[in-house]
């Protein structure tokens, strides 16, 4: 069958099993919309191109499956940049499809042409620049399989517009083989997993380091199982969050910069780290010489260039988790660990010591309150998306999340005006859950336009501000450690509610506590996208912290 | 790759920066030298040479990268390139199991006294006079990275006008080679 490129790429998508794109459409993508139109392939038209990727985002960190946005060339596939690095940070599986120029024309600066191949080479996990159109499914299929296999990370098509018009013999892809990424892929190293028993046995003082690998494994029951089975205490970081419910007793909730004292404390005095897909990120271990200086270290991790990275691993094991505790449960059958008693005492003390409070006084609507409103009215059960700043590290330490894929943050690269987009990826993931936004007032504006596409496509998506008028984290550190020099971080607050109603939307404001509850109770009612402003005080800060490069001993709050 | 003894390092060993000589089997494809160069501007390696060219097999190129670093940022390099889609394979050659070679090519300042002298130097080093004018001459060697380093101090002496070298390749000796398990 002849088929011109653009007709071979939405055959290619169709056969990735892609039911959604999301993208905006322009000069050098316009062979590809025309077929998109009537293709069965959904749309969702965004008003930024950021917009696009971290709904893409949104959507494949809910579901698990590989998101897919799509720009124009020069300034709609710069506008990507953004959120690809996001994903690469954060492990996300992304394929973002760019039109070009066509191919006489590249490298002449021709008209809204930039070059995407070359800029997005350190922003991806890997590119392609298609300049035959008979190669355009096979470069399809294999952009599919490596986003999705191993580590997931962003794949980028680009697609030159004399590429989309040919017309070439439409040939269904081989099975993807790439002899140099696959051999990447060896067996589990079972002498390893053996030594890591033994360890495992010989512990006193134990923990489970839980990171975002464990939920992109899909190893949330096999975690589970480990810490029951073992009575090991669990601690995730933020990326972690949801693969262990938050409510259970050995949980010890977030631990590093902005996590709970106890679970720092934990990791400090363990003789016995077990780190499953995580990295040992600077917002962890702050001093890397000062960070758990007493514990081995098994490092569970598919990403060989994960392991030693940052810490010695004293136990590597190299691996997909879910597959690796798999291996380990088995084997735990026959081994005898000891009981950890005096370790879950000393863990009940530091938890009784130094929970995690904040004021809450009747005349403010303190922040910290309001998340801890909205979790219990969604139950704990909502999919919640944050921007970047301390209304994210609020809603990480108050909102118990119990299911993996339920916490959706820019961790990695920390993007403020990822939380509005992402939620309209997983609400048009997932259009029967409750899908909930808490923003800061400086993340919210940078991708604030996105309130004409949720409105657009009906997508009741609610907002929670948390509106103090400020970059809240900058002049928090500015207050901590530039003598209170507010240099550049008052944003004022514009008025959300008109803006909100101005997009079509619902708009709220409160500024009294006891209107936070019955403000999120009909919020939740309301079958459009909804817009609480929060005004909570100017100068609360996020504790307890730990400063960057500190160490326990520098503990603030 | 993965058994544990590799993880025993000496202490010193994370201290002693050294040369490199990293091997890279890689897909031939335009954007391939982009995508190794870009993870090392990434991530603040320090390449000190860098060589590339097809190999007996059309659909795949050989790099010869020179790196410093201690054993540490090394593996780092080595696990960071493995990443990458088009790379096949890299080892890290080490001196006494490997041949390393460059070119380089001098023009060397040289007058009526001077211009034996500097015959004589190119000779000791097997070098080769490749053009000569009134006052200049021009000298093309191949050795080991010492011997290029030796000869390049040698002529300095006289002033070199301009010079080019092309980094180094490097290939295990047959005698050498461990059976294939090197990743």
């Amino acid at each position: 069958m002849k088929l011109t490129g653009a007709q071979i790429l939405i055959e290619s998508l169709k056969a990735e099993g892609v039911e959604v794109i999301f993208g905006i459409p322009g000069g050098a993508i316009m062979p590809v919309y025309d077929v998109l139109f009537d293709s069965g392939i959904a749309h969702i038209l965004n008003r930024h191109e950021q917009g696009s990727i971290h709904a893409a985002e949104g959507y494949a960190r809910t579901t698990g499956k590989v998101g897919v946005c799509m720009a124009t060339s020069g300034p709609g596939a710069t506008n990507l940049v953004t959120g690809l690095v996001d994903a690469l940070m954060d492990s996300t599986p992304i394929v973002a499809i760019t039109g070009q120029v066509p191919t006489h024309l590249i490298g002449t600066d021709g008209f809204q042409e930039a070059d995407i191949y070359g800029i997005s080479i350190p922003a991806t996990k890997y590119n392609y620049l298609v300049r035959d159109v008979n190669k355009l499914s096979q470069v399809v299929a294999e952009a599919f399989y490596i986003a999705r296999t191993g580590r997931p990370g962003p794949v980028l098509i680009d697609l030159p517009k004399d590429i989309q018009n040919a017309v070439t013999e439409y040939v269904r892809p081989k099975p993807v083989s790439l002899p140099c990424y696959d051999q990447y892929f060896q067996e589990i190293d079972e002498d390893q997993i053996d030594r890591a028993i033994q360890a495992m046995e010989e512990a006193e003082r134990p923990i489970i380091y839980v990171g975002g690998g464990v939920i992109a494994s899909g190893a949330h029951q096999e975690l589970y199982e480990l810490a029951k089975r073992t009575h090991m205490p669990v601690t995730t970081t933020l990326m972690g969050l949801g693969s262990f419910p938050g409510t259970d007793e050995l949980s010890l909730g977030m631990l590093g910069m902005h996590g709970t004292k106890y679970a720092n404390y934990a990791m400090a005095d363990a003789d016995l780290i077990i780190a499953l897909g995580a990295r040992f990120d600077d917002r962890v271990t702050g001093k890397v010489s000062e960070f758990a200086r007493h514990a081995k270290i098994i490092h569970v991790d598919i990403d060989a260039a994960e392991i030693d990275k940052i810490i010695r691993a004293h136990i590597p094991i190299r691996g997909d988790v879910r597959k690796v505790l798999t291996l380990m449960l088995k084997r735990l059958d026959t081994a005898k660990l000891k009981s950890y008693d005096k370790w879950h005492q000393q863990i009940k003390e530091w938890k009784t010591k130094y929970p995690l409070t904040y004021p809450n006084p009747e005349d403010y609507v303190m922040p910290q309150y309001v998340v801890e409103q909205i979790y219990e009215a969604t139950k704990g059960e909502a999919i919640i998306t944050v921007g970047v700043g301390q209304h994210q590290m609020w809603a990480a330490q108050y909102y118990r999340f119990q299911a993996p894929r339920s916490f959706i943050s820019s961790s990695g690269l920390g993007t403020m005006g990822f939380g509005f987009p992402a939620a309209i990826g997983a609400q048009v993931a997932y259009p029967n859950k409750g899908v909930f936004t808490i923003d800061g007032d400086g993340s919210f504006q940078m991708t604030i336009q996105e309130l004409a596409t949720a409105v657009q496509y009906h997508l009741p998506i609610k907002v929670a501000i948390l509106n103090n008028g400020f970059l809240g984290m900058v002049r928090q550190w500015q207050q901590l450690f530039f003598k209170g020099r507010y240099s550049h971080t008052f944003l004022g607050s514009p008025d959300f509610v008109k803006i909100a109603e101005g997009y079509g939307a619902v708009g709220m404001l409160i500024t009294k506590k006891a209107e936070v509850r019955p403000a999120i109770e009909r919020a939740l009612e309301i079958n459009n996208t909804v817009v609480m402003d929060f005004r909570i005080p100017q100068e609360d800060n996020v504790y307890p912290m730990i400063p960057a490069g500190g160490s326990i001993k520098q503990m603030i709050g | 790759m993965w058994r544990s003894p590799r993880f025993c390092l000496p202490p010193f060993a994370f201290i002693l920066e050294m040369q490199h000589t990293l091997s890279l089997l890689v897909r031939n494809h335009p954007g391939v030298l982009s995508h190794v160069a870009g993870l090392f501007t990434r991530r603040s390696y320090n390449i000190e040479s860098i060589s590339v060219g097809v190999t007996e097999n059309p659909e795949l190129s050989r790099m010869t990268i020179a790196v410093g670093g201690d054993e540490r940022i090394v593996q780092q390099i080595i696990k960071q390139c493995q990443k990458l889609v088009d790379v096949l394979s890299i080892k890290d050659l080490k001196y006494d199991e490997s041949i390393t070679r460059e070119l380089a090519v001098f023009t060397v300042k040289a007058t009526n006294q001077t211009r034996t002298e500097i015959i004589q130097i190119a000779s000791v080093f097997n070098g080769r006079v490749a053009d000569m004018s009134e006052t200049s001459i021009m000298i093309e060697v191949t050795g080991n990275q010492r011997q290029i380093d030796s000869i390049t101090r040698l002529l300095s002496q006289y002033g070199i006008e301009e010079m080019a070298r092309t980094g180094l390749v490097a290939l295990t000796f047959p005698s050498k080679r461990k059976p294939e398990n090197t990743k």
